[in-house]
């Protein structure tokens, strides 16, 4: 059973049925107190990272993730819900993350706006592994594209948590970010067509 | 690198799709999870519904069919038609639409789009402009409309372009009235104007006619994504097609 962090903001419902069509069977889970319970974690996440982070640690589930984590429990964070793996967020003030991934939150610099880039960076875009050391459940999307919706991106400190990167005009940020049990991606499985929906799928059958 | 979005547009109103779609082996060709799938299967990057009736007592059916549609499709869908308040936002969102077109009600109640931004974060606002020339094409600019083009509201669309863009909106869904039915092309230089103004998305829409159209759109308009409606619903051209044509014009697409 997978544990689909609910904690009344993201777009939960659309993680939800991305899950369960490729045969995972999902609860959503608002009692901190159960997270323990599951044998996968996902984390979904659309808004404001200090709103996220305020709202998981009033609730109790900040503390029952990083505990959950540590037993060795499969996660997988989705966009904001990869983005509070971080030390912290430079996202309106600087917030603390769970800090189970070393490194920072940024904004895109503005010099991309200045070259015509829009932010937010939202559409289709690249994921590209590295050669030779691919992560397991990332290489379901290889040659493909899948779908971001972000302003902010991850700064892992240590290149050996950048599992995948992404570039938008010639700026390379980060695709997803992890380490053992831990799995992190900027973009969403769930709008990615295909290229997600086989991913999630990897997900459900990953054995860290 | 990040693709360009091709984006069809399906008009709805009580839940089914108006406006016949005409995929060959479709069953029923007013099912909205029908004419989803059929894009889905041909690679489009997005769907968007609009509620053209949007009448209160339908808002229920709309939630009914964007759940429906959210069930079967995993992709992005933005949703419009009637959104007036902070509450219909929610709705559609929870239902499974992943951004919301705010449309007349930006208009009517400015402070809208900030709160709904704040709220919901820019990137699931849409606001749609409807635009129309006044004057003529040397000395005039574009002004908004209301009403389907009917009603006049005296702002400057550039302007007011910006002005959702800097109160959060994500995406500007700009639509020529001038060009909109006439499948002569979008109205380029109004689709520059806006896409050089702001650092929003924007999703070029109302004229197309040919693939050659949304190639412009692209990149003389320098538009984010293109929306079209009646070449791909009555089969002129597949999405597969489309992008097969818009990539050997060196537009990058998701293939």
């Amino acid at each position: 059973m997978i544990g689909l962090i609910d904690y009344g903001m993201g777009n939960l419902h659309s993680v939800a049925k991305a899950l369960e069509k490729v045969g995972g069977k999902v609860d959503l889970v608002k009692d901190a107190d159960a997270i323990k319970n599951y044998e996968r974690i996902v984390l979904p996440g659309v808004g404001a990272f200090r709103d996220c982070m305020q709202t998981l640690r009033e609730t109790g589930m900040a503390d029952a993730l990083t505990a959950t984590i540590a037993t060795g429990t499969p996660f997988l964070g989705i966009c904001l819900g990869m983005q509070v793996l971080m030390t912290r967020s430079y996202e309106f003030g600087v917030h603390a993350g769970l800090g189970l991934i070393e490194g920072e939150v940024k904004a895109f610099p503005d010099l991309l706006i200045e070259q015509g880039f829009k932010i937010p960076h939202m559409g289709w875009n690249d994921v590209v592994l590295p050669q030779g050391n691919e992560h397991i459940v990332l290489k379901n999307t290889a040659g493909q594209q899948v779908y971001y919706v972000h302003s902010y991106y991850c700064a892992p400190r240590n290149p050996e948590h950048l599992l995948a990167a992404c570039s938008y005009g010639s700026y390379p940020f980060a695709a997803a970010v992890g380490k053992d049990n831990i799995l992190g991606v900027q973009f969403h499985p769930e709008k990615s067509q295909q290229a997600g929906l086989s991913l999630l799928e990897g997900f459900i059958g990953w054995k860290p | 690198m990040l693709s360009k979005r091709i984006v069809p547009c399906l008009d709805v109103a009580h839940g089914r799709v108006v406006k016949g779609v005409q995929f060959v082996d479709i069953i029923d060709a007013g099912d909205p999870v029908e004419a989803a799938i059929k894009y889905d299967e041909q690679g489009a990057d997005e769907l968007c519904f609009l509620d053209i009736r949007a009448s209160h007592e339908s808002r229920d059916t709309l939630y009914h069919m964007v759940s429906e549609v959210a069930e079967h499709v995993f992709m992005p869908l933005t949703v419009g038609g009637g959104v007036k308040a902070l509450q219909d936002i929610e709705n559609l969102l929870h239902a499974g639409a992943d951004k919301v077109s705010i449309n007349t009600a930006a208009i009517f109640n400015p402070a809208l789009v900030k709160e709904a931004a704040e709220r919901f974060g820019s990137s699931t606002i849409v606001v749609a402009v409807d635009a129309k020339r006044v004057g003529d094409a040397s000395g005039g600019h574009w002004e908004c409309f209301t009403h389907g083009g009917r009603k006049e509201t005296g702002l400057n669309a550039v302007d007011w372009a910006k002005k959702m863009a800097d109160d959060g909106a994500g995406e500007i869904l700009l639509t020529s009235m001038d060009a909109d039915g006439t499948k002569a092309g979008y109205d380029i230089p109004l689709t520059r104007a806006v896409a050089d103004a702001i650092s929003a998305n924007v999703i070029a829409s109302g004229g197309v006619g040919t693939l050659e159209h949304l190639a412009e759109g692209l990149t003389e308009g320098r538009a984010d994504a293109v929306l079209a409606a009646s070449i791909f619903h009555f089969g002129t051209y597949t999405i597969a097609e489309t992008k097969a044509y818009l990539q050997s014009k060196g537009i990058p697409v998701r293939t």
